[in-house]
């Protein structure tokens, strides 16, 4: 009988510690349910990817075949040929890249110079700065949308990549609060001695932060680079309203994708198949303007999931 | 001793200079000057802008005529209502399950981060279209059926905007993740096995301790959560401010309204988010 309680007990704290995240003796039931919850919500999260790459293969036939599920019966690429005609894939990608990296080279390098300037020196107002940086973070780029827009109107620069790169260098980009406070983080704990020792041998404050300061906070830089970046490439709603026709990203033009296909391939009567956009397509144009991206986050994925550790939102 | 204490003040306030500048021009000028043009006809010419003073007209017409964007400002209150709390107490499952001891921790995280990367309006709107978004196969199910078929009453509404958009809700929490996970691995081994020692079960650990050494996250994610959930361009009340800017009888002044009215919703949702978090906090402390 106690043997029996005692075994009930058990699973009761096994059944416990699941939802209090506790390590301890992990039991096999304890481990299964783990797994099972990880993994099916992991498929949950890679549906829609897992949904999209199949379906992007599939021809028309195996689109209108309701026996065709998961697995296409052939290895089709006609979509990604029309697709990648439609979205004129490589000069955008090209040009995709133009409008972010430098956008995002710009505010990483401002937000670094004055997140030192935070971290390492007392002045007056500070504090007003401080508060002022995180405030520029909720307040909705749609309030001072209108009037940058009439602004960058009378500066000439509608249509050109400045309507991004002139705020991104005075730490106005997009997100910039959140990158001034990664790097206010990273150089607050540079220890003061170092600097000490700096200036003992004569260096000056830029020199210091040139030689000494930056070169140790590579892992803020990357950081910074890359979700500048990648927020830089998702930005639609402000890309399309200063760039206008002068200028497209891939995700604009899986915005305009229907609309560009049917001016390319004007529905024929009487055709069937080979001029209709269909599911396939539009799925193989939407794995195009993101493919770059999944690449980048791939190869730098560590960094991503650093970034917020190191982000200084975590600690303090 | 005091010049270089004012050198470096002088020093540190050249380093932030940059943004300070882009402070007033890019920040705090726009903000002012839509202000002003929210109180303003703004008629474009080949002079320029003309403005004419219309007092509330704006304000009055937001609320009285036009009314798309109040019903987008109620659904876009009901949803964030919803979800808000959803992705954050999702976000801390999925968190507390990554700080177990699992193997393939790494994959996981990624996964679990991998929305972050291709949260873009376009992809997620065609990613809806083409009904992706709701859980695998949920139509054959009962009560999907069920509810589809009486949509009206307040429960079910919400159920089923829950079923219908699981997935894009889900995809909102990759951050907010790894800011619990994050807090999770800081937290100090040591408090851990003093409690047990004084006999606390996990359970009453859980709820007294690791929860309320949270609660900071649990603000920072709240914010992070509406903040990025209000301006994210799929959200149909920015929709509506970037189509009457464009309009020819509403225009900048009358956007400008809608999006400083905008403003002031989001703001006032942060205060009472942020507000009834800390409220807690005190008095689990007193």
């Amino acid at each position: 009988m106690q043997t029996k309680t005692q075994h009930v007990n058990k699973y009761y704290f096994k059944t416990k510690r699941m939802f209090l995240g506790m390590q301890g003796t992990d039991g096999l039931l304890f481990k299964l349910l783990i797994y099972g919850l990880l993994i099916g919500i992991g498929f949950v999260y890679l549906y829609p990817l897992l949904y999209m790459g199949v379906y992007s293969f599939k021809s028309l036939d195996d689109l209108l075949n309701p026996l065709v599920n998961w697995i296409p019966t052939q290895f089709y690429t006609g979509n990604y040929e029309q697709a990648n005609k439609v979205m004129d894939f490589f000069s955008t990608l090209m040009e995709t890249l133009y409008v972010t990296v430098l956008p995002a080279l710009a505010q990483t390098a401002v937000a670094a110079v004055v997140g030192y300037g935070l971290a390492r020196f007392d002045f007056k107002g500070k504090k007003i700065i401080f508060v002022l940086v995180l405030a520029t973070f909720i307040i909705p780029p749609q309030v001072t949308l209108i009037p940058r827009y009439i602004f960058f109107n009378e500066l000439n620069i509608l249509g050109s990549l400045s309507a991004f790169l002139l705020p991104a260098t005075f730490g106005q980009g997009l997100n910039s609060a959140i990158f001034i406070l990664i790097f206010y983080q990273f150089f607050r704990a540079v220890p003061k001695a170092l600097e000490e020792a700096a200036q003992l041998d004569g260096a000056g404050h830029f020199r210091i932060f040139f030689t000494i300061a930056l070169p140790m906070a590579l892992p803020a830089i990357i950081i910074s680079f890359l979700f500048s970046f990648v927020w830089y490439w998702n930005e639609t709603y402000l890309a399309a309203i200063y760039f206008g026709d002068a200028l497209t990203t891939l995700p604009l033009q899986l915005q305009k994708f229907v609309a560009t296909y049917q001016k390319m391939f004007p529905a024929e009567m009487g055709v069937s198949g080979g001029n209709q956009l269909n599911e396939g397509i539009k799925m193989a144009g939407t794995v195009l303007s993101i493919l770059p991206l999944l690449i980048v986050y791939f190869i730098t994925q560590r960094w991503f999931v650093e970034g917020v550790d190191r982000s200084g939102i975590t600690g303090e | 001793m005091k010049r270089l204490r004012n050198n470096r003040n002088i020093t540190g306030l050249l380093f932030v200079s940059p943004w300070i500048i882009g402070f007033l021009i890019f920040t705090a000028f726009p903000l002012l000057y839509s202000l002003f043009l929210s109180f303003q006809q703004v008629k474009i010419t080949t002079d320029g802008i003309k403005t004419k003073f219309v007092k509330f007209g704006n304000y009055e017409y937001a609320f009285t005529v036009d009314g798309t964007f109040l019903d987008r400002v109620m659904t876009y209150l009901e949803e964030m209502v919803i979800s808000v709390p959803i992705i954050i107490v999702f976000s801390l499952i999925i968190a507390l399950l990554l700080n177990q001891k699992v193997k393939f921790r790494g994959v996981f995280r990624t996964i679990f981060f991998l929305p972050v990367i291709i949260a873009s309006g376009p992809v997620i709107k065609e990613l809806i279209d083409q009904g992706i978004t709701t859980i695998p196969s949920i139509e054959q199910y009962a009560i999907y059926q069920t509810l589809n078929e009486n949509p009206e009453g307040f429960f079910n509404g919400i159920l089923l905007y829950l079923i219908k958009n699981l997935i894009v809700i889900l995809w909102y929490s990759g951050v907010q993740i790894l800011i619990f996970l994050a807090a999770l691995q800081k937290m100090d081994k040591q408090i851990f096995d003093a409690a047990k020692i004084d006999g606390a079960s996990n359970w009453e650990f859980f709820w007294k301790i690791t929860l309320p050494s949270l609660v900071p996250m649990i603000v920072v994610n709240l914010i992070y959560t509406i903040v990025t959930y209000s301006v994210f361009s799929l959200n149909p009340i920015i929709e509506h401010i970037q189509k009457n800017m464009f309009k020819v009888d509403t225009g900048y002044g009358y956007a400008s309204a809608l999006s400083w009215i905008y403003f002031l919703i989001i703001a006032a949702a942060l205060a009472i988010a942020v507000g009834a978090m800390t409220l807690k906090r005190k008095k689990n402390y007193t």
